[in-house]
């Protein structure tokens, strides 16, 4: 297990940049927003956490097809299927290396990108930990997708169209902590059902994107 | 004698060619005369006037679009566990249905809360839910239609609704957290406050009736289209080896 996890870290800092794509994305989009909507502090700062929560999906949603796409073209991952590790274990550490490629990047980025955003005072801690949370929950939901649509040519957007959906309530109560920590509201209530559905989810969609994978390669 | 024989295509086909002839003509008079009766019959509401109407439209098609992916979900399951082909087409057939119903659904909401909410649309719970379901039907169809392979398909889309049930009921209740709910509460309910006027829900029921036959006339006749769609391929395929 630990070896695929360092295969795949390896592959993606020093193999095509999908390490930095992730980034890069949600650094345009912080970007962009105040170019769109204009340089007012006051509506920056009351649309910051949102922001924020909006570019981290969208980061994670671009560099979801790489996870099995790669791993399918060179048939790397008929050997995985065939090794010793069960096909939970092989999803569960891929899962883990997108988001320590993908998620992990985009939590110790968003304060900084805060800044840009004049986020409030009080938003940045909440928004870390909503991020460092939610995240997790955003890779396993996307390594289901991507075993969802790993056979299929063209499979990004289906894969966006599968994916989003299930990505919503994440969202909701993800950005919920932000706004409510930013205000300084009292988050316990969204930050309890965020944690709720991440460990959910990553206790639980390893086994469905196991038996998808199995199926999509047999 | 047990359900399970219907799993038989042939059985299935016969049987319900049988019933056919009643469910569509059930569907036909309990939709007309509950539509007439609800649109010429019942008095206007004092403060939604004649708009109130669209309820005989709304609330059925609100309910279908919801228990079609129930429906999806039960034949998704019996698919995985007990792999019956029937079980698995019948789900296919019935995942446009209940798109269709949703999006009836959500086009009488926006035309109703034009002239009494004074908007097409706002993120109110119950619609914002309605569009979630909407995309989840979507994705259910693609992915039937992008995987070449029928039992590849079955079996990926039987866990995508599985799982996807799993995040639609978590979304409803998300968005439920999210924002205060413009939508008025049930319209049939067994709590008397909440309940429309009687003047109101006897053709509502007439209506539902309606619907429910409809649903079940057209996925029936969507599943035989496809059973016989997949023979008719098999018989191409055959044909080609020999």
């Amino acid at each position: 297990m630990i070896a695929l996890l360092t295969r795949d870290l390896r592959l993606a800092v020093r193999a095509g940049g999908g390490f930095g794509l992730g980034l890069a994305f949600f650094l345009i989009v912080t970007v962009l927003v105040p170019l769109g909507v204009g340089p007012e502090t006051a509506l920056l700062s009351k649309i910051a956490p949102g922001i924020l929560w909006i570019g981290a999906l969208l980061a994670c949603l671009l560099s979801l097809d790489r996870i099995f796409a790669l791993d399918f073209e060179d048939g790397s991952i008929d050997l995985l299927a065939t090794a010793p590790l069960p096909m939970e274990g092989i999803v569960t550490v891929k899962a883990l290396a997108h988001w320590l490629t993908t998620g992990l990047p985009l939590v110790l980025a968003a304060p900084a990108l805060g800044v840009l955003l004049s986020l409030p005072q009080g938003g940045y801690f909440w928004v870390v930990v909503s991020l460092a949370v939610g995240t997790p929950a955003l890779s396993v939901i996307g390594t289901f997708g991507a075993a969802l649509t790993v056979g299929l040519k063209r499979g990004g957007l289906l894969m966006s169209l599968l994916v989003l959906p299930l990505y919503v309530p994440t969202l909701v109560f993800g950005a919920e902590v932000a706004r409510r920590g930013g205000e300084g509201l009292t988050v316990q209530t969204p930050l309890l059902m965020l944690a709720g559905i991440s460990f959910g989810a990553v206790a639980l969609l390893p086994f469905a994107s196991a038996a998808v994978l199995r199926i999509n390669l047999r | 004698m047990s359900i399970w024989e219907y799993a038989n295509p042939v059985k299935f086909i016969r049987t319900t060619d049988r019933l056919m002839p009643y469910l569509a003509v059930g569907a036909v008079i309990c939709l007309v005369s509950g539509l007439v009766w609800g649109f010429f019959f019942t008095p206007d509401d004092y403060r939604q006037g004649s708009t109130v109407k669209i309820i005989y439209l709304h609330v059925p098609a609100a309910l279908m679009a919801i228990n079609a992916w129930i429906m999806m979900l039960v034949a998704s399951l019996v698919w995985i566990v007990r792999r019956h082909h029937v079980s698995a087409l019948a789900a296919r057939a019935a995942a446009p249905v209940g798109a269709v119903m949703t999006v009836i659904a959500l086009a009488t909401g926006a035309i109703w809360g034009q002239p009494m909410w004074g908007t097409w649309w706002v993120w109110d719970p119950r619609l914002t839910s309605f569009l979630i379901l909407f995309l989840f039907y979507l994705g259910y169809i693609a992915l039937w239609e992008a995987i070449e392979d029928d039992d590849t398909a079955a079996d990926l889309t039987s866990i995508l609704c599985l799982v996807g049930s799993v995040f639609a009921i978590l979304s409803r209740y998300a968005v439920l957290f999210w924002n205060q709910g413009l939508h008025q509460g049930a319209s049939l309910s067994l709590d008397k406050e909440e309940h429309v006027a009687d003047v109101y829900s006897n053709p509502l029921y007439v209506s539902i009736a309606g619907f429910v036959l409809l649903f079940i006339a057209l996925v029936f006749l969507r599943t035989q289209t496809e059973i016989r769609a997949r023979r008719a391929r098999a018989l191409i395929a055959r044909e080609r080896l020999t």
